[in-house]
């Protein structure tokens, strides 16, 4: 059996000591090699090229991106590696996993176990999606693209507005365009509180508005457009959201 | 280690020196005056009159009886439970019929034996009635200390914490088993702190002691993410005071505004003396879309409940936002 390549994404140093420790002591038993450390999820999705890992082996709780956001952008992977979770404590993940069959460890973690949930990392299926979907209410904090065989990360709060053209999703930041696999239906609702509809195939991030102008286009069949920080495009409002961009125009003036 | 026996388990008079017990028997007893005011009072006209008549006769006797108790405060406690309610009742008694002869002596009333005795036993009875208010209100409080006790030894010490700080140490063993070691008594000594019968007050030098050991251990798994600013000058270290107040407080600051920081956190400690008042000042820095603050709540509330059982109203426990930053203060009466 060829050697299991693990990813270790902690936040403590001291906890990612302690599982190289362990993987360590596993060798024999266990071929593998330890192919990277991150500190956080997104730390880890930029090593993923290099390290090409068979197994993540994940904290949850951990600052900028948490190991279960982590999960959801590996899933999307064309050959996702197999995540397993550890946590010290976080009871309502625990259930959840229970719930769903998910294995995960508890640290601190003994090399038996440890051991055991490698031993069947390969044979894992990945966790279901709305399990992880439900283990975070609060949204996730990037979107992740996959662009020439990278998966690459944008940060929602970089994202100024979000725009559907026939099959795709654009995410348009100051900088650049981001094409997502990803449906406007499902983004409106995941991140209600800080994007606004404008159209039909228009989310626009609630803070990036700076005003709005009348359309004065001969053929236009929308009276306004909206203004935006940081880029030169206008977004037209359809009649039908006008009304509700309005309210919320007039209480961002007050 | 001073440790000052109060143990509010058994029945005692209450703190009359305390601001929260004299404004309930100010309250209480003129509700009693105003009741006895309504008996009498043939139409609901007369009611405010009566009761300002009766005002003349209580308030004096009222404020008297206050100073009188304060004084002997610490003198009652000394004494069985069923002693210091005889003694209290007597003192209330003996001062009212004073105060009947005193009005006698002026020419207000006409002082016969009756009149006295009468005058005695209405006010022994308002006496009785509010310290069996007060006996009823500790049995009820009484309880809900245990319970506080209780519910605080399991919400203070996060398993989070426990089992992460074990995790840490033994990643320590093999390469720096010195570390591991003083690591290890630190942790004991914490949760011998933590198990200890905590209805005892403890001196404040202790329960800051109590705080570094507990810093130093979060220290050990966060390393430079941690960083601790204390503001301590005048500090009255041997002042006593309730244990595990200002533990739990760090512990939500480096739970909500550390852990989920990428970069370092700081947490500022300060103590200040103000009169007869001892302000702690607790900061740490709020990080947006930061894990809920569920749990944050519920430890003020338990702090905020164990507060009022041993101050009553005298201290409080303020929570607020302020550009970024999440500020608890928390002010405690400072006598000794």
């Amino acid at each position: 059996m060829p050697e299991l390549r693990i990813l270790i994404v902690d936040d403590e140093a001291p906890a990612r000591a302690r599982m190289r420790e362990l993987l360590g002591d596993i060798r024999d038993e266990l071929p593998n090699v330890v192919v990277g450390e991150a500190e956080n999820g997104v730390a880890a999705i930029a090593l993923l090229d290099a390290a090409i890992p068979d197994v993540v082996l994940a904290d949850i709780r951990m600052p900028k991106m948490d190991g279960i956001e982590l999960a959801r952008h590996l899933a999307a992977l064309p050959n996702p590696p197999a995540v397993i979770f550890a946590t010290a404590y976080d009871a309502y993940a625990m259930q959840a996993f229970d719930l769903n069959a998910v294995d995960y460890l508890l640290k601190p973690v003994r090399a038996v176990r440890l051991a055991a949930a490698l031993g069947k990392a390969r044979m894992l299926h990945p966790p279901a999606p709305a399990m992880l979907a439900a283990l975070q209410p609060e949204g996730r904090s990037h979107l992740s693209c996959h662009e020439r065989g990278r998966l690459l990360l944008v940060p929602v709060a970089d994202i100024l507005y979000l725009k559907a053209d026939l099959k795709y999703v654009t995410a348009r930041t100051k900088e650049r365009e981001y094409l997502l696999d990803e449906s406007l239906m499902h983004l409106e609702t995941e991140f209600a509180a800080r994007f606004i509809r404008l159209h039909r195939s228009a989310l626009v991030a609630k803070d990036a508005i700076t005003g709005f102008e009348r359309n004065t286009a001969e053929d236009a069949d929308t009276n306004w457009l909206a203004l935006l920080r940081d880029v030169p495009e206008k977004l037209p409002v359809s009649r039908r959201q006008w009304p509700q961009v309005k309210s919320y125009a007039k209480q961002l003036s007050t | 280690m001073t440790i000052i026996k109060q143990n509010p388990a058994s029945r005692r008079l209450p703190d009359f020196r305390n601001l929260g017990v004299m404004l309930r028997l100010l309250l209480g007893v003129n509700l009693l005056a105003l009741a006895a005011a309504l008996v009498q009072a043939p139409d609901l006209l007369t009611w405010p009159l009566l009761f300002v008549e009766l005002g003349v006769w209580v308030q004096p006797l009222l404020l008297c009886s206050l100073l009188l108790l304060a004084g002997l405060r610490d003198l009652l406690w000394r004494l069985g439970y069923a002693a210091a309610v005889s003694v209290v009742l007597m003192l209330v008694a003996g001062q009212a019929a004073l105060l009947a002869d005193f009005w006698r002596f002026m020419g207000f009333v006409d002082g016969s034996w009756p009149f006295l005795l009468r005058v005695a036993l209405l006010a022994a009875t308002a006496a009785g009635i509010m310290l069996l208010y007060f006996d009823l209100r500790a049995g009820a409080l009484s309880p809900a200390l245990s319970e506080a006790r209780l519910q605080a030894l399991t919400a203070r010490i996060r398993p989070h914490f426990l089992f992460n700080s074990l995790n840490a140490v033994l990643s320590l063993i093999r390469a720096e088993p010195k570390r591991a070691e003083h690591a290890l008594e630190e942790l004991a000594e914490l949760f011998r702190a933590l198990m200890r019968d905590n209805r005892e007050l403890v001196p404040l030098a202790d329960e800051i002691a109590l705080c570094r050991q507990y810093l130093d251990l979060e220290k050990l798994r966060l390393g430079d993410r941690l960083k601790v600013v204390w503001q301590i000058d005048d500090l009255p270290g041997e002042l006593l005071v309730p244990p595990l107040m200002l533990q739990p407080l760090l512990e939500n600051a480096v739970y909500h505004g550390v852990e989920p920081s990428e970069t370092a956190g700081e947490i500022r400690i300060g103590f200040l003396r103000k009169g007869e008042e001892l302000f702690v000042s607790l900061e740490n820095p709020v990080i947006a879309g930061g894990s809920h603050q569920a749990g944050n709540r519920m430890a003020l509330a338990n702090i905020r409940e164990r507060l009022a059982l041993h101050y009553d109203l005298e201290a409080r426990l303020e929570a607020r936002e302020e550009e970024g930053i999440y500020k608890v203060t928390m002010v405690l009466p400072c006598r000794n």
